[in-house]
């Protein structure tokens, strides 16, 4: 294989899967940050309706 | 249920890309003009059709919020359009690396990769759009007419080739049919990723509307 074109082969390959794991990434991060507010605002709900 | 599911999905989907890696690298022979570098169309073109599909989703899913006013339909086309903006990504980022060592540069204003980079800016507004209306209805409405417009670009990207015959992006209807078959056997395992990942931000998008119907509870004490 041609060294210039075999780095370029690498290059295209390592970009296409590290915009698939960094989106991978971005949805654990906002799975997390939802579950979070969710089981906040179901407290908060659940406190108000004790006490008004 | 669910969980296992897609964790079997991804199973054959790793599967299969580590026999097409091998298929695309090792058995493949190099090109005569291009050498090693063509092969990163293995996962160029997949990435552009898998892109393609979940656009047309988006537009069906507009299209049935707009027919039916269910947001589990909004949902879809929001979750969808996220998805295909991922892989709209890959196929420019790849396709400008090809670029950079077959033609010389990271970029050419031709028909092909303009439209498809207009494309990608519109399908990044739609999602902006949607940030900024607060009220579910009216963003479901709103962008699912955005939606709508923004697909008609999507046959202008596919048939560019066709319609401006002097441009620098190859013809891939002039490929051998080895070459055919190692790009559907690769479009597979990146359909499979397509549905999980839109499997989970479509849950993602009823934890929203659980989120939004908790606010709303909320502010109503």
């Amino acid at each position: 294989m041609d060294t210039r074109n075999f780095t370029f082969l690498c290059y295209g390959l390592m970009a296409a899967w590290l915009i698939l794991c960094g989106y991978v990434a971005t949805l654990a991060g906002r799975e997390r940050r939802l579950k979070r507010e969710v089981e906040r605002l179901r407290t908060l709900v659940e406190d108000r309706e004790r006490t008004g | 249920m669910r969980q296992k599911l897609m964790l079997a999905l991804t199973g054959i989907a790793g599967l299969l890309l580590v026999r097409n890696l091998y298929v695309i690298l090792l058995v493949l022979p190099d090109e005569e003009h291009q050498n090693a570098a063509y092969r990163i169309m293995f996962f160029h073109v997949p990435d552009a059709w898998t892109a393609f599909l979940c656009f047309f989703g988006a537009l069906a899913g507009s299209v049935l919020y707009l027919a039916k006013n269910d947001l589990r339909y909004d949902g879809f086309a929001a979750s969808i359009t996220e998805v295909g903006l991922v892989f709209g990504a890959a196929n420019l980022a790849t396709g400008m690396i090809w670029g950079r060592v077959i033609w010389g540069v990271w970029w050419a204003w031709d028909v092909r990769l303009t439209t498809m980079l207009v494309g990608w800016l519109i399908y990044a507004g739609y999602l902006m759009l949607r940030r900024a209306i607060e009220e579910p209805t009216e963003r479901a409405k709103m962008s699912a007419v955005v939606s709508i417009f923004a697909f008609a670009d999507v046959p202008i990207i596919f048939f560019s080739i066709r319609w401006w015959r002097h441009q620098q992006h190859p013809e891939p209807a002039t490929l051998p049919p080895e070459w055919w078959a190692a790009l559907f056997a690769n479009w597979i395992p990146l359909l499979l990723l397509a549905g999980i990942f839109l499997m989970i931000r479509m849950e993602q998008e009823r934890m929203q509307r659980q989120l939004d119907g908790l606010r709303r509870t909320v502010h109503a004490f």
